[in-house]
């Protein structure tokens, strides 16, 4: 074949090609894709980054609460029985042969305490009687069960221990978000509120959205005019201001609120400061911490850059000259003041507003230093279970239970106002 | 429990198990609870052991030691060799297969022959742990800060008329509804009998009640005497060893009430799966032989778990403070004591804590 050297390139009808004769087209596609793998391959560090270590364990959470297979995994016999008998309340000598041989196993494999733990959650005093009967269990030297369970302790043929050991093989079960609702079983097995003595997470719910609530509000109420300072003062005076801001919020969180202690503690500066000019007498030091004033005035001052920095960065793109036009055309100050400039900042309002109150949201460790009792919130709860009882399904439902809160008000957020219109900067 | 791993491991990330990495071969990790408490055990325990051995010992404080164990355990991702925890919490966690066993006949027989497990007194072995002490939580007060009678009963600590001012307690159900019972006239005797009753937990907490509103709160040991200090309580209720370290060592007037005392022991428990299990056992044998038990006193008076210690206990580290008086087992500190029931707190620990935290967020 001789090549045609003849043929012009621009040849009307031919197919453009490269210099190496693929078409343009293709590979003009080619390149895209190329560089959209490149771009790809450039964020999936981070997109690694968040499916592990944010989808996922939220992911893991959201399961732990609907699933808790403790009993079902260590006690097989005793579940198999219940789940082929959906009717029976205090079983007869087959359902005790089960639960005599499942106890056995469970002292010989050492996991009674934990069968013990997970029935103890809705029926206090099950540990030792698992623990007991267990050993007594592995002595048993054949039936009839029942009546040597019985003569180990009457507990046994109690209906409402029954009742849980039942709820309680139910691996998959809704019973923890009952319980973060403050809802419980009673011994027939309906759903019933707890005693009101025992009532605890719907008023904490209630109080964390409304002490939220207020702070994000006083954030807003102190960081406006900060934020219009900042924003319109010349540069040098602003910077140094801009400092004033920062440097709290590059400051430990846990040093801020240490501070908070020693100067509003009763013994504390601001204390000793009004016992000095006489304000209030040595006996009558105002309690200003350990109580929900302690919760607020900490974190409100700790969350105050998150609601000025997005306000000034709004402000920023606002032309001093529509305010000094909005004046010329006859305003007063406040009328253009509302009109003009407000409006304007709304962006900034919502995304400092919306930030603030999602992460008081989620606060624990300063309300657990000085917010005392009335202080506390839901988040101290789950720390708690997290931490100290480790009934994680019952943490990990109150935690779920936030999160869908949280996604609900951004929801109403967004049909309210738009998170279209939000603006961090 | 793969499940659990990442959530568990990521929850602890900030926690215990990055401070506490990787233990290297002759090096092992001990938790244990920090401050005064802390430190007497790396003079009496840990340097001794360093400086005989040439391991070293990686030292690592908590507000409670437990605390991280079972989330390390059940992520499969134990850094921690030994921790020293408390003795409810030490029977339930070897119940629920999260200790490895100890076997106590290893353990060193006291000078004078007397096998280990005759030696320790009753109660400090268990399956999984070895009690080091015997600690007490009491009450104290600042001697400089109350003029006239000073209080010298459980119940005054409860009597916020005779006695005005803030009260200091620890967060949580135990001890404070023990306190409360025999602040009401309860015999050591009942209170557990008691408190397992509707009425009793009824009684212990209307009894709380009644200072609820001076009340402030702490949860690490080292805030109790540092509330007192600040002047923030009139009284609290600490650990007995903390006290009496402010009291010598900082020269704090600070008085402690033996009255309705609460023994507990603190132990040493390996956690399943650690790292450096034989090591950590040489560690717990060394630590809780006869002299080293004996010498901690001399840093703190929390009482030894042998009895063979007993006689070797002298002098504080000053040489100037005779520490038998001090310690929570001394004869005439022991009139009126509660020793802390720990079965009756492995049933009713999640109960009563449920319905102590509803009675502390409830206004």
């Amino acid at each position: 074949m001789v090549a045609n050297f003849d043929k012009p390139d621009t040849d009307v009808g031919a197919v453009l090609t490269t210099v190496d004769g693929t078409p343009l087209k293709q590979a003009l596609a080619r390149a895209m894709r190329r560089a959209r793998i490149n771009a790809f391959l450039l964020v999936v560090p981070l997109l690694l980054f968040v499916v592990v270590t944010f989808a996922v364990p939220i992911g893991q959470m959201l399961y732990l609460s609907i699933n808790n297979p403790v009993f079902s995994d260590h006690m097989p016999r005793v579940t198999a029985y219940l789940k082929a008998h959906p009717d029976v309340g205090v079983p007869g000598e087959d359902g005790f042969e089960a639960l005599a041989l499942d106890l056995a196993d469970a002292k010989k494999n050492r996991t009674i305490g934990r069968i013990g733990t997970r029935v103890n959650y809705d029926r206090a005093g099950s540990t030792s009687l698992f623990k007991s009967g267990a050993r007594k269990a592995t002595k048993f030297k054949g039936p009839p069960y029942k009546e040597q369970f019985l003569s180990h302790r009457k507990d046994w043929s109690e209906p409402y221990l029954w009742n849980v050991m039942r709820r309680a093989s139910q691996a998959h079960t809704l019973n923890f978000y009952a319980a973060a609702l403050d809802f419980t079983h009673d011994a027939g097995g309906e759903l019933v509120r707890v005693e009101p003595e025992r009532r605890i997470y719907v008023m904490l719910y209630l109080r964390t959205f409304l002490l939220s609530a207020l702070i994000a509000g006083l954030c807003l109420l102190l960081g406006f005019p900060v934020a219009h300072l900042l924003a319109t003062l010349p540069l040098r005076h602003s910077n140094l201001l801009m400092i004033f801001v920062l440097l709290p919020f590059w400051t430990s969180l846990l040093v801020r609120t240490t501070s908070w202690i020693s100067l509003l503690q009763s013994q504390g500066v601001l204390n000793d400061l009004l016992v000095a000019i006489g304000i209030v007498g040595d006996d009558g030091r105002v309690q200003m911490m350990y109580n929900q004033y302690g919760t607020i005035i900490a974190m409100t001052h700790i969350l105050l850059p998150f609601m000025i920095l997005p306000l000034y960065s709004v402000m920023k793109t606002i032309p001093p000259s529509y305010m000094r036009a909005a004046r010329s055309l006859g305003a007063t100050p406040i009328t253009a003041f509302i009109k003009v400039y407000f409006p304007q900042t709304v962006p900034g309002i919502g995304a400092g507003t919306l930030l603030v109150f999602i992460l008081a949201i989620g606060y624990y460790i300063t309300p657990a230093l000085v917010g005392g009792s009335s202080g506390e919130l839901i988040s101290n709860q789950i720390a708690f279970h997290m931490q100290k009882s480790l009934n994680w399904s019952l943490a990990a439902a109150l935690g779920a239970l936030l999160l869908f809160g949280v996604l609900g008000l951004f929801w109403l957020y967004d049909r309210l106002i738009g998170v279209d219109n939000m603006k961090f900067g | 429990m793969k499940t659990l791993r990442i959530l568990a491991s990521t929850v602890l990330a900030v926690g215990i198990s990055l401070s506490a990495a990787s233990a290297g071969a002759g090096e092992i990790t001990v938790v244990s609870w920090g401050g005064a408490y802390g430190m007497s055990q790396v003079e009496a325990y840990y340097k001794p052991w360093m400086a005989k051995t040439g391991h070293k010992i990686k030292s690592v404080d908590a507000p409670n030691p437990a605390t991280p164990i079972k989330a390390q355990v059940t992520a499969g991702n134990v850094s921690m060799d030994v921790a020293d925890i408390e003795y409810s919490d030490a029977v339930r966690y070897c119940d629920e297969g999260l200790l490895e066993t100890i076997d106590a006949t290893q353990l060193p027989p006291a000078p004078d022959g007397t096998p280990a497990v005759e030696d320790f007194i009753e109660g400090a072995l268990t399956d999984c742990a070895v009690a080091n002490i015997v600690w007490s939580t009491i009450f104290a007060y600042d001697a400089s800060k109350i003029s006239g009678a000073k209080p010298t009963t459980m119940a005054d600590f409860f009597d916020t008329k005779k006695f005005p001012g803030k009260r200091g307690l620890r967060k949580g159900a135990k001890p404070n509804l023990e306190m409360a019972l025999m602040a009401d006239g309860v015999p050591a005797g009942d209170v557990y009998k008691l408190l397992g009753t509707e009425d009793g937990v009824k009684r212990a907490f209307a009894k709380l009640d009644t200072i609820k509103k001076d009340i402030v709160w702490w949860e690490a040991g080292a805030q109790a005497p540092q509330l007192l200090a600040d002047g923030e309580v009139a009284m609290t209720t600490a650990y007995n060893g903390r006290i009496f370290n402010a009291a010598a060592k900082e020269n704090k007037p600070f008085v402690v009430v033996w009255d309705g005392q609460i023994l507990d022991f603190d132990l040493y428990v390996i956690p399943k799966g650690a790292p450096n299990k034989a090591l950590a056992f040489e560690f717990i044998k060394f630590a809780t032989d006869t002299q080293r038990l004996a010498d901690q006193a001399k840093y703190i008076a929390y009482g030894p778990a042998r009895k063979s210690s007993a006689p070797l206990v002298g002098m504080y580290q000053d040489g100037k403070i005779k520490m038998a008086p001090h310690m929570p087992t001394a004869p005439e500190n022991m009139k009126n004591a509660l020793v802390n029931n720990f079965e009756f707190w492995a049933d009713h620990d999640s109960e009563l804590n449920e319905r102590f935290n509803a009675w502390v967020v409830a206004n």
